[in-house]
């Protein structure tokens, strides 16, 4: 059976990004059907190679799952940029593409010969991403940027954790992959600017530069961010740590069980819908707990806590727990680990995860789609590539003899694939 | 975008996000409303807030202009509002005698429909794609349920919260030394299904331009957010290992955050610091004029400096201390240090470079007045965002969708007003 054409089908990109953010973008891109041509620099190409997990805890390029995840159904080439002799590579691989996504600190490119300008030069119409730590301008422009240096600034990393205790970061690098997303979403954008015009169809999108900021992503986020600083605006208050888990009111924080824990969410005008869970306990239908002020009252928590939710939920497993909540319409959800995830019902039943042999990693079980496209769907056509392994295929088909080929990598000016041998299964 | 129409049947969060990124691309973004149904934590808590609710509500919530609720609160709701800017909004009761007719009419003129509700509410509505199909042939839906709209949760409710739960996040993100029931709530799955699920629909458009066709796009917003926890997961089938919370703190750089000096307002104030490498680890001790750990032999590396950071960090936070979150950023930075202010809100309005950059932009609306807003998440230089309209109060587009864009007459349109269909505030009662 023949697998139907994923989205981006035919759409050509080129791909000058390393470590999180820039990679999430073009493997959204790449998953969902573009031909994305990743450019290495030598010797060891994308730093993300060199960090973990890696099978065994036994570093190695080939086998970092970290790049592994991030750069599926991409091809490697490498190039070394800063030779005079990759120019004419460059070039024709700017006029080869539709679209450019790049992650360098601003002006790093410029240097490198494919800043925006000079690739605008070559292919005007072309699709240009740049994404940064704070921006291509602006006073902070190169400043040095982290996961929790970009949320401390941009996020409500101020108002996360307890009032007591110091703010505190969201787990691993979720923001770099949320300004991952943001910049596919900015770039498929540009990539349809006047196709739903009225006689927009014969002209070409004009080529243009999308200038994505890290900060931004998380000062713009949904997560609690735009609403607190809105809210700012309207009222001249701070949001502040609360002083226990959760966000306030009851039940609505993470509790314990019997078996781990659990997020259960009946609080302020869900909490008829937490009562009724409890089975209607006389106490909790006094008038007293609708009240608009109950909600704010730790007295009335501790005792709607100890009294009467934590003896219920102490007895139950997560599984019996989430169930029963359900029932009755209770927001919650356990609190699960990979391991947990890897045998969850429902991510197994949906087909969320997708397995593939890897040359050097040999098979593994990956995150798969993000979302099910009916008649578009993401496919894991191949595992991330190995560092140059597509170097001499990709210059064949920009057009170069086996002989200049062979002159580039002779030069230094492109480096082959290692031929890295097959795994013994 | 200008020329794409898209309808959203949307609630709280993940939903909003997803229009907000298309309709800031220039889309005509047309929220279906109605009158007889309030889902909360969509325009706020509640559609009539008292005072004392707002006084008890949070900040992103509670705070609406003033912190008093107005005639019309639900116009006026920093959870709504923020993400609202560039919107229209009609009302239709779907359930009611001729909702379903208006509604095909505004489907046979639109190319998406995106909606976020549990997978029985919308079964209940009678809106499926095959139904959108049957009025718009190319019509491209995108469903964003919790789960799933099959499998064993497909009515399981949930928040961001939740979902983050579910999909091994909450574990990843409390402190390193309390169980997770010390965790504060955070939102991060709505942030993800929005993003995703916009560039879901730009991908569905592509298809359409190549094909003609339309589709379902289902996302799952556990699914959805899942890669963005891919090396934990790796590491699990790889190694058999599951991560506790590293708190601020990172696998192998030099990471915390630190106290600085209190600001007049009282608020605490912070900095985060970030040291990945050697020539980072030489500036910041010269900086901090920790001189005697510079030279220490023992902390040569990296992962040395890690296994003795409670005592480094106590060397920073004796610098960080004295000195104001911006000033200490600014030092460390001079010398090619990552580091960051912590930036409440109003950190956040003063800050230089966010003003230099132009983020915030100011925007009118009829109930709330002219306030500042976050803008569009990036910058184009050829086809430039911004905030084209303010946020959009209930029902605002009605006389634009009905009898503009649908065609009906004048009289056709006063009868719609009476049956309900029609309004700016929900009916009594809900």
């Amino acid at each position: 059976m023949t697998m139907p054409d994923g989205a981006l089908a035919g759409l050509k990109v080129l791909d000058f990004t390393h470590y999180v953010s820039g990679p999430y973008c073009t493997k959204l891109l790449a998953d969902f059907g573009a031909d994305v041509i990743k450019v290495e620099r030598p010797p060891d190409g994308d730093q993300a190679r060199q960090i973990g997990p890696f099978p065994g805890d036994a570093p190695h390029p080939e086998k970092s799952g970290l790049f592994l995840h991030l750069n599926t159904n991409k091809r490697s080439v490498v190039i070394d940029l800063k030779q005079g002799d990759a120019r004419d590579i460059v070039n024709r691989l700017a006029s080869w593409a539709e679209v450019i996504v790049e992650n360098f600190r601003p002006g790093v490119a410029d240097r490198l010969g494919v800043g925006f300008d000079q690739i605008a030069s070559i292919n005007p119409a072309l699709i240009y991403t740049s994404i940064s730590n704070f921006g291509q301008t602006g006073p902070y422009r190169d400043y040095r940027g982290s996961e929790i240096v970009f949320y401390g600034m941009g996020g409500e990393m101020h108002s996360t954790g307890l009032a007591d205790r110091e703010p505190l970061k969201l787990g691993g690098n979720v923001g770099l992959y949320q300004a991952g997303a943001v910049a596919a979403v900015g770039t498929m954008g540009a990539v349809l600017a006047g196709s739903f015009r009225p006689g927009d169809d014969e002209n070409l999108p004009a080529g243009q530069h999308i200038d994505v900021s890290i900060l931004e992503t998380q000062l713009g986020s949904v997560d609690r961010r735009q609403s607190a600083l809105l809210a700012h605006q309207y009222t001249g208050e701070l949001s502040r740590r609360p002083a226990s888990g959760g966000s306030g009111g009851y039940p609505n924080a993470v509790y314990p069980c019997d078996d781990g824990y659990l997020q259960i969410n009946g609080s302020r005008m869900y909490f008829p819908r937490a009562v009724a869970l409890l089975g209607h306990p006389p106490e909790l239908c006094e008038p007293r707990w609708q009240d608009p002020a109950a909600q704010g009252d730790p007295a009335m928590r501790d005792e709607f806590e100890s009294e009467h939710f934590l003896p219920w939920i102490l007895e139950r497993n997560r599984a019996e727990a989430w169930q029963a909540a359900q029932e009755n319409r209770v927001l919650s959800g356990p609190i699960n680990t990979m391991a947990d995830l890897d045998v969850d019902p429902s991510f197994n039943s949906r087909g969320v995860f997708a397995e593939k042999d890897h040359p050097a990693a040999g098979k593994l079980r990956y995150p798969g789609r993000p979302f099910m496209m009916a008649k578009s769907p993401w496919q894991l056509r191949r595992t991330a590539p190995l560092l140059g392994q597509h170097t001499a295929e990709v210059l064949g088909e920009l057009g170069y003899a086996e002989s200049e080929i062979a002159a580039f990598i002779a030069g230094d000016v492109v480096r082959p694939g290692s031929g890295f041998p097959r795994k013994r299964e | 975008m200008e020329g794409l129409r898209v309808l959203e049947i949307t609630v709280v969060w993940a939903g909003p996000y997803c229009g907000s990124f298309l309709a800031d691309l220039g889309a005509e973004v047309i929220r279906v409303e109605s009158t007889k149904a309030f889902v909360p934590l969509t325009r706020g808590a509640a559609p009539r807030l008292t005072q004392s609710e707002i006084d008890n509500l949070p900040l992103y919530s509670g705070g609406t202009p003033g912190r008093v609720p107005g005639s019309r609160p639900f116009n006026r709701s920093p959870m709504f509002n923020s993400h609202a800017r560039n919107k229209r909004s009609m009302t239709v009761n779907l359930l009611d005698p001729g909702g379903r007719e208006i509604f095909d009419r505004l489907v046979s003129v639109s190319d998406v429909l995106i909606e976020n509700n549990p997978t029985e509410t919308m079964e209940k509505l009678g809106v499926s794609y095959e139904s959108l199909k049957g009025v718009k042939d190319d019509i491209i839906m995108l469903r964003m349920p919790a789960y799933g709209s099959t499998g064993p949760y497909r009515d399981y409710r949930a928040h961001g919260v939740h979902i983050e739960g579910v999909v091994g996040h909450t574990m990843l993100r409390g402190y390193e030394d309390t169980d997770p029931s010390y965790n504060t709530t955070v939102l991060m799955s709505d942030a993800a299904a929005g993003a995703q699920g916009a560039f879901a629909v730009l991908a569905a458009l592509r298809h359409r331009k190549r094909t003609g066709e339309g589709q379902l796009v289902e996302l799952g917003q556990a699914e959805n957010v899942f890669p963005f926890l891919g090396e934990y997961y790796l590491d699990y089938r790889m190694n058999g290992r599951t991560h506790a919370s590293l708190g601020n703190r990172h696998p192998v750089a030099l990471q915390n955050c630190y106290p600085c000096a209190p600001a007049p307002d009282n608020d605490d104030r912070w900095v985060v610091i970030t040291v990945y490498d050697d020539d980072q680890w030489h500036a910041l001790c010269d900086v901090i004029g920790a001189e005697g750990l510079g030279a220490d032999p023992e902390l040569a590396d990296a992962a040395a400096r890690r296994s003795r950071q409670p005592e480094i960090d106590a060397a920073i936070a004796a610098w960080t201390r004295t000195r104001s979150p911006q000033e200490a950023m600014n030092i460390l930075q001079q010398r090619g240090v990552p580091a960051g202010a912590v930036l409440n809100q109003a950190d956040a309005f003063a800050d230089p470079h966010i003003r230099d950059r132009g983020f915030f932009q100011e925007a009118f609306q009829e109930d709330c007045g002219t306030h500042l807003y976050p803008g569009p998440l990036y910058k184009m230089s050829e086809t430039p965002l911004s905030i084209r309209r303010g946020p959009v109060m209930f029902g605002q587009d009605n006389e634009y969708v009905y009898r503009e864009l649908l065609g009906y007459t004048s009289e056709e349109y006063a009868a719609f007003e009476a049956a309900g269909h029609v309004g700016t505030d929900y009916v009594s009662g809900v």
